[in-house]
């Protein structure tokens, strides 16, 4: 027993995707509980679907900046190709499929999917180019999307799906027709089916996808690229194959996320996938750290709830927010500062071992006796 | 190239140092080799014959196209004339990972190693294209996945314990010393599980003692994986113990080919590196 637990503790890949997904579980299980205990304000209820979304989001471009290594800033384009898509599918399936559950994971896949094929088109041609220029071109990709979507009308009726750009007369819809989007105005009256649950499980997907990946040959192939392009080649890596192959999982995830959070409301509009959802999302994965998946996930958590649990503050929270960024952003690259934090956290974890290694000497003594 | 039959020929017994190799057809067959960048001559008519496991030196003065010929033999750079025929096949316009998987391994000048990985995670990028374990097997963690990291596990470990770097196996490769690093690259290299193995300069940097050890280590390799190496190398006591054959370039031809003990006192050789006499 104690032996396989040290086996499985010494591998230290190991370890970080087990404590990811204990501290992702036990959280969930707090909230779940605080909620029950009637403990969540209103507003605070309000923002676990969008925590979710972000941690998903932050995971999957952690997966591109971090591990792939390369900068891309339209992340949030492909959560609005979800968002959209997810929104579009689970209206025009709500006939077909009434379960709600049932319905989101279809809309979810099916977002998932199309922000795929999105990943796939744009990243053949983009992923050649390296460094700002990947950066610039992913940026115009996200711009492209939103501005798509703000000319976008899609409407239902009988007959089916109708699409049209510029105005909402081009849809040639019957009487009965129902607009799901609205062109500036984004969606309109969608079901809101989205649940936490349901956000709790793309979680745990997502960690599973991600945290696989990374611990297999494909993940050994993908830094390998990051950390020497020319050296990766050279041992028979396709270099282009597998920065694809990062991006577009990716991508499918965020697509996902996206679905999640266009169906969490009734109405999302484009300008919520704009560039500065973008630079959101990177935020959490810089300052959670680069490849660092549980940083990734604790970073989104915190960001989103900071401006939330800082509204008593009214106009000056975000300068707060500005300045919690800026003291993070210190506190994770002054050496000195870096130095104190491992000081502590050696301490925590001495402190741990000592009281795993009594409770199992205590047990071994049992069962001798 | 119209001129140059892709066909293997047999080529003439000379060119065959070990007795082992003759009669054998040689695995890497290199004809009238040539690139320019713009109007500059980088390398031209550039022949070599490497039987199956020879070991050959590519030797000569700083700036004489030496790393550039290993990256035509790589594919880092195509070659503006001639061919080269890795195990009879021509590599011309083969992307470089595509070069490597046909079996042509080489580790750098400056070393080029995935600095923030373990040492066994290194050999195991290496071993890459012998992992057989599928993108859906790996991602839903199938006994397919399980089965093959095992195994390359393994083999890793035999690779580092094979070039002494056993206890180094799970060191982050950035924080190595220097001499400890290019045995990795070695090791990364040999991952690949090559039928050519190119040198660049592997006793840079390394003191008498390594260099030594080096000298045994590359015999070794020959000898147990029954491979051919060309390595790219300025100390000449290397050089001379332990290659079959030795090709001497200077700005970017051949000078001069033969055994180690012909190119000693070859008198282009010595033009080369130390310069003309002057006659007085």
């Amino acid at each position: 027993m104690k032996n396989t637990i040290n086996s499985f503790w010494s591998n230290k890949a190991r370890r970080t995707s087990f404590v990811t997904y204990a501290v992702v579980i036990l959280a969930f299980i707090a909230v779940q509980v605080f909620d029950s205990m009637g403990m969540l304000s209103y507003a605070m209820r309000g923002q676990l679907i969008p925590i979710c979304v972000y941690i998903v989001l932050a995971i999957s471009l952690n997966l591109v900046v971090g591990i792939s290594g390369e900068l891309s800033l339209g992340h949030a384009g492909f959560m609005g190709v979800g968002a959209f898509v997810g929104a579009v599918a689970s209206t025009a399936l709500q006939s077909v499929i009434p379960d709600t559950s049932l319905r989101l994971v279809v809309a979810m896949v099916v977002g998932g999917i199309m922000a795929g094929i999105m990943g796939v088109v744009i990243g053949i041609p983009v992923l050649r180019l390296r460094g700002d220029y990947l950066a610039i071109v992913t940026l115009a990709f996200g711009e492209i999307i939103r501005n798509i979507a703000n000319n976008l009308y899609v409407g239902k009726d009988e007959a089916g799906l109708h699409f049209a750009l510029l105005n909402e007369d081009g849809l040639k819809m019957s009487e009965t027709g129902k607009l799901i989007m609205a062109g500036p105005r984004g969606t309109v009256s969608v079901s809101a089916i989205s649940t936490f649950m349901a956000g709790f499980v793309l979680i745990m997907i997502t960690l599973f996808v991600v945290l696989n990946l990374v611990n297999s040959k494909e993940g050994r192939a993908i830094k390998a690229i990051r950390d020497n392009r020319i050296a990766a080649e050279s041992v028979g890596i396709n270099v282009m194959s597998f920065k694809l192959k990062a991006f577009v999982v990716s991508a499918v995830l965020a697509g996902a996320a996206g679905a999640l959070y266009g169906l969490s409301m009734s109405n999302v509009s484009s300008v919520k996938f704009s560039f500065n959802t973008s630079i959101d999302i990177l935020v959490f994965v810089v300052l959670g750290g680069m490849g660092n998946i549980l940083g990734s996930v604790i970073a989104a958590t915190v960001l989103t709830l900071l401006p939330e649990l800082m509204r008593p503050l009214a106009d000056y929270r975000m300068i707060m927010y500005a300045i919690v960024l800026i003291v993070v952003m210190l506190c994770t690259w002054s050496p000195k500062i870096k130095g104190f934090i491992q000081v502590v956290t050696d301490g925590v974890k001495g402190w741990f071992k000592k009281l795993f290694r009594g409770l199992f000497v205590k047990k071994e003594v049992g069962t001798n006796g | 190239m119209a001129e140059y039959s892709k066909k293997m020929v047999k080529v003439p017994t000379y060119s065959y140092l070990r007795e082992q190799d003759a009669d054998k057809l040689p695995v890497l067959d290199v004809r009238n080799l040539g690139i320019d960048f713009g109007g500059l001559t980088a390398v031209d008519s550039f022949n070599m014959t490497i039987g199956p496991t020879e070991i050959s030196g590519l030797i000569g003065p700083n700036g004489a196209g030496k790393t550039t010929i290993f990256n035509l033999l790589t594919s880092v750079y195509q070659p503006t004339r001639g061919s080269i025929l890795l195990g009879g096949i021509d590599t011309k316009g083969m992307s470089t990972h595509k070069v490597t998987r046909m079996g042509i391994a080489r580790t750098f000048q400056n070393i080029r190693l995935f600095t923030d990985m373990t040492a066994k995670d290194n050999v195991k990028v290496g071993m890459h294209k012998d992992i057989k374990c599928s993108f859906i097997s790996s991602l839903l963690r199938l006994p397919a996945y399980y089965k093959s990291e095992k195994a390359a596990d393994k083999k890793a470990m035999e690779l580092l314990e094979f070039m002494g770097l056993g206890d180094v196996a799970d060191m982050k490769a950035g924080s190595l010393p220097y001499g400890v690093q290019r045995r990795l690259e070695i090791a990364r290299a040999l991952a690949t599980n090559p039928s050519v193995l190119l040198l660049d300069e592997p006793a840079a940097g390394m003191n008498p003692s390594e260099t030594a050890e080096l000298t045994e280590q590359i015999r070794r390799i020959r000898d147990t994986f029954q491979i051919a190496i060309i390595l790219i190398e300025h100390d000449m006591n290397l050089v001379m113990n332990v290659c079959e054959g030795i090709v001497v370039v200077n700005y970017g031809r051949i000078i001069a080919k033969g055994t180690p003990e012909q190119i000693k006192d070859d008198p282009a050789v010595i033009e080369a590196y130390l310069g003309k006499k002057e006659d007085a």
